[in-house]
C-alpha cells in the first residue's frame, strides 16, 4: 500500500468533510425539530392525525436511504418543468438540495419513532402530578412529556446520529463530493481503493469518536438527576 | 456407494479436464452503460462494438470467452483481483494506467469533445466557460483532461455515462465532455439528446488521452497482451473489424 498518493489528495479530502459537516448536522437539526411533532401526531388517537404520521415515518422507514435519494434525484429530475423550475430557483438545479431533503425526510422518521416510544413511556406518576397541580394538557406536554422523554431517548438517538453520518456517504452516489465523494475520485484516479478508502475510513472514525464523546457528555448533563450519589451506593452496600 | 461416489467424481474431473484443455476459457470484463460500445439491450443481453469486437478477438484467438460486467470505476481493481483476466471496455491506454496494468495494442481510438444544448450559447472561451457546470464520468481520461485545462468550471463527476446524460436532459449541468463517438450515438442520435448538440475542438493530445483504447491485462500476463495484440492485427486483416465496424460508425475509428 503505498498513502503518499494520499496526502497529495488531503485537501480533496477536507473539501469532503466540509460537505459532509454540512449535511449531517443540517439534516439532523431540522429532522430533530420536525420529528417532535411527528411523534405527537403518531401518539394521537385521532386516526386524523395519526395516519399521516404514520404514513411518513413507514414509508421513510420502510425503504432504502439510496432509493430515497434516487426517487428524489433522478426521479425528480425527470418531471416535465423540473428544468423550468430550476430557472426561478437556482437551488433545485444541484444535488446538495436533494441530498439534504432524503436526509432530512430519514432521520426525521426514525427519530420521530424514537421520540414516540420514549413518550409512550412517560411514567405515569408524572403525568398524575403535573395534573394535580393544574397544568393543562399543552402544558404538560410542553413541561413534562417531551422534557422528559427527550431525555429517556438520548443513548438510542445517538445511535441515529451515527447512523445519520455513516447514512451520508450516499451523497457520492448523487455527485456530490463529500469525504466518500472524495475517496471515490481518488480510487479511480489512482486506482488505490484501500488508501483512499481506508482514508475516509479513518475520516469517518474520527467523527464518530467526537459525537460518541459529545453525547456522553449531553446525557451526563440532562440525566444528572438520575445519577445515584457516591454516598448513596456505600449506604446499599454496608 | 461410497466407491461409486469417488469413481464418479474422477470420472467427472478427468472429463473437464480434458474439454479444458481441448478448449481455454477467457473471462472478459466490460462495462455494459457505455452505448454505442457496450450496453445492455432491452432483454438483458450485451450489445456494442466493444463486445463484438471482443467476441471476434475471442473466434481469433480460438478460445472461449465469458463476459462479465462491472461498473467503470472498480473495472482495474477486478482485473487485479482476478474476477476476469481482460478488460475490452474502450479503456485509453494512459501512463497512470500503464503502472497498474499492461496493454495490447489499441484497437480503436476516436477524440473526445464537448456537449451542449442546442440553444445554450455555450463556447469554448474562459468568459464563457467561467462557473458552468461540466458533467464528466469519474476516472476517465476525461476526467483528467478536464480537471487539468478547465480549472475555472465546476466538475461534476458521475460513475455512469448514463447518469450524465439524465442529469443533462434535466437541466442539471452545461456541458459533457467525453468520447465523441460514445456520445454521438449513445446521446445525440437518440430521442433523448435530439436537442443537444457535440462543439468545439477535437482533444487527442497523447498527454491526457494516451495511444487510443487498447485491451487491459495484468502486467505478468504478457503471454495473453501479445496474443491478444496479434489477435486485433489478425480481425484488421481478415475484414472482420471492418464489419464490425460499419454496423456502428460511418468511418474507420481504428
Amino acid at each position: 500500500m503505498d498513502f503518499s498518493v494520499i496526502i497529495n489528495e488531503l485537501p480533496l479530502y477536507f473539501e469532503g468533510l466540509l460537505l459532509t459537516a454540512q449535511l449531517v448536522p443540517f439534516s439532523l437539526i431540522l429532522g430533530f425539530l420536525a420529528a417532535i411533532p411527528v411523534a405527537i401526531m403518531r401518539l394521537s388517537r385521532n386516526p386524523l392525525v395519526n395516519y399521516p404520521a404514520f404514513a411518513f415515518t413507514y414509508f421513510f422507514r420502510g425503504t432504502p436511504l439510496l432509493v430515497q435519494l434516487f426517487l428524489l434525484y433522478a426521479g425528480v429530475g425527470q418531471l416535465d418543468g423540473y428544468s423550468a423550475l430550476t430557472k426561478e430557483f437556482d437551488f433545485l438545479k444541484g444535488a446538495y438540495f436533494f441530498a439534504l431533503l432524503a436526509f432530512f425526510f430519514n432521520t426525521t422518521a426514525y427519530t420521530a419513532e424514537i421520540f414516540r416510544g420514549a413518550m409512550a413511556e412517560t411514567p405515569f406518576g408524572e403525568i398524575e402530578a403535573a395534573k394535580a397541580c393544574g397544568m393543562s394538557k399543552w402544558m404538560i406536554l410542553r413541561r413534562i412529556t417531551i422534557p422528559s422523554a427527550l431525555r429517556r431517548a438520548l443513548p438510542a438517538y445517538s445511535n441515529e446520529v451515527i447512523f445519520m453520518l455513516h447514512g451520508s456517504a450516499l451523497a457520492s452516489t448523487i455527485t456530490l463530493v463529500d469525504l466518500t465523494g472524495a475517496a471515490r475520485i481518488v480510487q479511480s484516479r489512482y486506482y488505490a481503493p484501500f488508501e483512499a478508502f481506508i482514508t475516509a475510513g479513518v475520516f469517518y472514525f474520527v467523527l464518530t469518536f467526537l459525537l460518541v464523546w459529545a453525547f456522553r457528555l449531553i446525557e451526563k448533563h440532562f440525566n444528572k438527576h438520575l445519577n445515584r450519589r457516591e454516598e448513596t451506593v456505600i449506604e446499599v452496600v454496608t | 456407494m461410497k466407491k461409486f461416489l469417488v469413481a464418479a467424481v474422477a470420472a467427472a474431473m478427468t472429463f473437464t479436464a480434458g474439454s479444458a484443455s481441448a478448449q481455454e476459457e477467457l473471462r472478459i470484463g466490460v462495462e455494459g452503460a457505455y452505448p454505442p460500445f457496450s450496453s445492455v439491450d432491452p432483454s438483458g443481453n450485451l450489445i456494442g462494438f466493444d463486445i463484438e469486437i471482443a467476441n471476434a478477438i475471442c473466434d481469433e484467438m480460438k478460445v472461449k470467452c465469458t463476459l462479465v460486467t462491472q461498473d467503470w470505476d472498480g473495472i482495474i481493481p477486478a482485473l487485479l483481483a482476478k474476477k476476469y483476466d481482460a478488460i475490452i471496455a474502450s479503456m485509453s491506454i494512459t501512463e497512470e494506467r500503464k503502472q497498474k496494468v499492461d496493454f495490447s495494442e489499441k484497437y480503436y481510438n476516436t477524440p473526445a469533445r464537448f456537449l451542449r444544448k442546442k440553444d445554450s450559447g455555450i463556447e469554448i472561451t474562459a468568459e464563457s466557460l467561467e462557473g458552468k457546470s461540466v458533467g464528466v464520468q469519474r476516472g476517465t481520461i476525461h476526467d483528467t483532461f478536464l480537471t487539468a485545462e478547465f480549472p475555472n468550471v465546476d466538475i461534476k463527476r458521475y460513475g455512469t455515462q448514463d447518469e450524465a446524460y439524465l442529469d443533462m436532459t434535466a437541466g442539471r449541468v452545461d456541458l459533457l465532455l467525453a468520447d465523441s463517438i460514445a456520445m454521438d450515438d449513445g446521446f445525440v442520435k437518440t430521442d433523448a439528446g435530439k436537442d443537444y448538440e457535440l462543439f468545439g475542438p477535437s482533444y487527442s493530445e497523447p498527454k491526457y488521452f494516451g495511444d487510443g483504447a487498447g485491451i487491459a491485462v495484468r502486467k505478468e500476463d504478457t503471454d495473453l497482451r501479445d496474443r491478444l495484440s496479434a489477435a486485433i492485427k489478425g480481425i484488421r486483416a481478415n475484414g472482420v473489424y471492418k464489419s464490425i465496424n460499419d454496423k456502428y460508425f460511418d468511418f474507420d475509428i481504428y
